[in-house]
């Protein structure tokens, strides 16, 4: 009886203190929602809720989740993984030629196949050779780029007349969550407080979706089904938190990392295939991922290295962009207004819980943030493009104590050599 | 014994890494029916023509400096990946303090010289203070700044900042002729860059600095051990902030030999990606200044030359290909050989430990 008490007594002091599980998620939801509504309302600026950037936002996203994902894979197992950038270029390529040929689903299927041999390279480097991850990732951008550049212009360009270019690749059909697109959008056309706010963003959740946002947004709870609830994955991480450890308990170590990174080259080379076949892309373009890879890489950083905050990063990544593309700096400008909000919001909970400095840190950079608001008009465009870097900066800056890495990720493991 | 020791750890594997990426480009071009011989000796014939032999030696040495900065971090197992947007702001920056300053000759281009490497030390000194205060790794600070350096040159080159229109390309204030350095001018052969001599200096410098001096001592330290630099009163902090902005002040002058004699302009067009190619180099060379000066001719020449395989039908993008893959086989190269010199060590020391064992024993009997 007593085991019992002084196990349970640690987890009921822990949840007295925070939040349950499942309620964080729904916070963070409503928490940016309510943010969101009230900086519409007082900036007049609609198109940070409408329905419109949502679906933008949703399709710009879906690249740098995938990225994301796949970080997320090798890095579990103990492989950072630099290399996302290149292994995407390569899927890129991979679908595009699968797909002018064969149709979307294929293309998919090129772009998991060609990422999946970019991380197999990465794999053979770090893994069996040991080479420093960053050295290999650096080598497999470089590389894959030069490959795709070369397959292009041997491959596309009788077809296209243009090196840089695929031919045509066929789309997926869009579909609408039938009954829920129609209501979601004649609520966000009464333009309510809140209301309209919720069923704009909702709408660009259920209106023209495609196959690969679904499959995109399936792949999370999946990637956390499999990493944080099966044994496979436990060991997986294992390699990436303590490989001799895992070593000594019979864990192949090498075949986990290996299968990590394959899987990880493989996400990313889908997320290159979604980048192909998003609406409005006629194919392969060269230059066309654009540094989605580290971006993808940063959200995973962003999230603390778990698939939820991945989630959540990449959604606010995508939906600045989004944002951006739609509706220009002024759009971008208003969002000023919400960091402004939000930083008040942490000070004023930080002050409450007695935390004076985080407090005080807080509110003067809201007071900053809220003087740049003051002071221009309009986000520079040059600046909103980059938004997503700039935030992952400030995150890392404010945040990486608290961040949590896998132990051991980046570190050389050879077998039978631990101490 | 030393020496041949010496050719198999640091001559063997750069040699290697070269064929093997040789040979997968021949595979490469076999496959799709292009002659690799035909292609190498249109490469290698190409060097003789116009300007292309300078164009070697120029962009080599603008490689050999941007080599250098990352070195400079690598020595301390510190990844300046940022090498691309530091020289890129520095050379911008420096480039609208140029056009917009009046001095007399010599003081001109010496003025736009420190501005470069100013900007990119304290472009580095970001990821420095980060990660020597935060603890945030400089891999991706680093490669986030370099994201953040093109929407700050699109900012100011924009034309109601400081940029002007000309023709269809956004560019700055073109520097006044007292700013320039001159080359060496071989007619028809084009003009060696006055700024090798830079390029030069630097390398020597380099060599100086963590061969010859204390400091360089304590960086070479604590990039081997960094338990055991601490232990001998080197302060870690210290040195990545002292490293990381040495890195980038080198950055910082890597666009400059082009803009100082050739572009006279920083535009939107101007060149990118020299960052990527230093690390290549730093790599490939071993961070080592003679290693990487041959390293850069090579990559150079790779460059360069390419431009003539579109005569004889080949995709030149064969190139990157090989350059890719000169970079990666290369770290595995390396690799490999200290395998084997660590079994070959081993073995001969177990042999000369089965020796004196059997000696003693000889003795006692």
């Amino acid at each position: 009886v007593t085991a019992v008490q002084a196990e349970a007594r640690p987890a009921a002091s822990g949840a007295g203190r925070r939040l349950p599980r499942w309620a964080r998620p729904v916070l963070v939801i409503v928490v940016g929602i309510a943010l969101l509504s009230v900086t519409t309302a007082l900036t007049r600026q609609y198109q940070l809720t409408s329905s419109g950037t949502a679906q933008a936002a949703v399709r710009l996203m879906l690249p740098i989740l995938l990225a994301g994902l796949g970080g997320l894979w090798s890095e579990r197992a103990g492989v950072v993984n630099i290399g996302l950038e290149g292994m995407m270029i390569l899927g890129t390529w991979g679908a595009a030629w699968a797909g002018y040929q064969w149709g979307p689903w294929a293309a998919l299927l090129g772009g998991l196949v060609f990422g999946a041999l970019g991380g197999l390279l990465h794999a053979v480097a770090t893994v069996t050779f040991t080479v420093n991850h960053i050295v290999s990732g650096v080598a497999i951008t470089l590389l894959g780029l030069g490959v795709t550049k070369y397959l292009a212009s041997l491959v596309f360009l009788p077809v296209s007349q243009n090196p840089r270019e695929s031919p045509r690749v066929p789309g997926f059909g869009e579909f609408s969550i039938p009954g829920l697109s129609d209501g979601v959008s004649a609520l966000e056309a009464q333009q309510r407080v809140v209301l309209s706010d919720v069923a704009g963003l909702l709408g660009g959740l259920v209106t023209n979706l495609t196959p690969t946002v679904v499959i995109g947004l399936a792949l999370v709870p999946l990637t956390w089904y499999v990493l944080w609830r099966t044994r496979f994955g436990l060991r997986l991480r294992s390699c990436g938190e303590n490989p001799v450890a895992a070593e000594s308990l019979g864990v192949d170590v090498y075949r986990y990392k290996y299968v990590g990174v394959v899987i990880s080259g493989a996400l990313a080379g889908l997320g290159g295939a979604a980048l192909v076949l998003n609406p409005g892309q006629l194919g392969y373009l060269e230059g066309q991922t654009g540094g989605r890879g580290y971006i993808g890489l940063a959200a995973m950083i962003f999230g603390n290295w778990r698939p939820g905050g991945l989630l959540a990063g990449s959604a606010l990544f995508g939906y600045v962009d989004g944002l951006q593309l739609r509706a220009g700096g002024q759009a971008v400008h208003a969002l000023l207004y919400t960091a402004t909000l939000l930083a008040v919001i942490a000070g004023l909970v930080a002050a409450a819980r007695r935390h004076w400095v985080p407090a005080a840190v807080a509110l003067l950079a809201g007071a900053v943030v809220y003087a740049v608001y003051y002071a221009i008009d309009t986000v520079p465009r040059e600046f909103a493009a980059y938004a997503p870097q700039l935030v992952t900066l400030v995150v890392l800056a404010a945040a990486s104590q608290r961040l949590r890495p896998p132990a051991t990720a980046g570190e050389e493991y050879r077998r039978g050599e631990g101490d | 014994v030393t020496g041949l020791h010496r050719v198999r750890t640091v001559l063997l594997p750069p040699t290697l890494a070269v064929l093997f990426a040789a040979l997968l480009c021949a595979v490469a071009l076999v496959v799709s029916g292009d002659n690799p011989f035909t292609a190498l000796a249109v490469m290698v014939t190409q060097v003789d023509q116009g300007t292309t032999a300078v164009d070697v030696v120029n962009s080599a040495a603008v490689y050999y400096l941007a080599a250098l900065a990352v070195a400079v971090g690598f020595q301390m197992k510190l990844f300046n990946i940022g090498i691309e947007g530091q020289y890129r702001l520095a050379a911008c920056v420096a480039a609208i303090v140029g056009g917009a300053v009046a001095l007399p000759p010599v003081l001109h281009a010496v003025a736009i010289l420190l501005v470069g490497a100013l900007v990119g030390a304290a472009w580095a000194a970001i990821p420095a203070l980060l990660k020597a205060c935060r603890g945030v790794s400089e891999v991706i600070s680093t490669i986030m700044l370099n994201f953040v350096a093109t929407g700050l040159i699109a900012f100011l080159t924009n034309t109601n900042v400081f940029g002007v229109l000309r023709g269809n390309n956004l560019s700055t204030r073109p520097i006044a002729p007292s700013g320039r350095v001159p080359g060496l001018p071989l007619g028809g052969g084009g003009t060696i860059f006055g700024l090798i001599v830079l390029s030069v200096a630097l390398g020597v410098g380099y060599w100086f600095l963590l061969e010859r001096t204390r400091f360089g001592f304590d960086l070479k330290a604590s990039g081997e051990s960094p338990t055991a630099a601490a232990a001998g009163g080197v302060d870690a902090r210290r040195m990545v902030i002292i490293a990381l902005l040495l890195s980038g002040a080198v950055a910082g002058l890597v666009g400059l030999p082009e803009l100082l004699g050739r572009d006279f302009a920083y535009t939107l067009t101007s060149p990118t990606g020299y960052g990527f190619t230093g690390i290549a180099i730093a790599l490939l060379g071993r961070n080592h200044p003679v290693g990487m000066a041959f390293g850069s001719v090579l990559w150079a020449f790779l460059d360069k030359s390419a431009l003539a395989l579109d005569n004889v039908g080949v995709p030149r993008e064969i190139v990157l290909i090989m350059q890719g893959s000169v970079v990666l086989s290369v770290v595995v190269a390396y690799e490999i050989v200290r395998r084997y010199e660590l079994a070959a060590e081993q073995r001969r020391v177990a042999g000369q430990l089965r020796a004196r064992a059997g000696a003693q024993a000889e003795a006692a009997t």
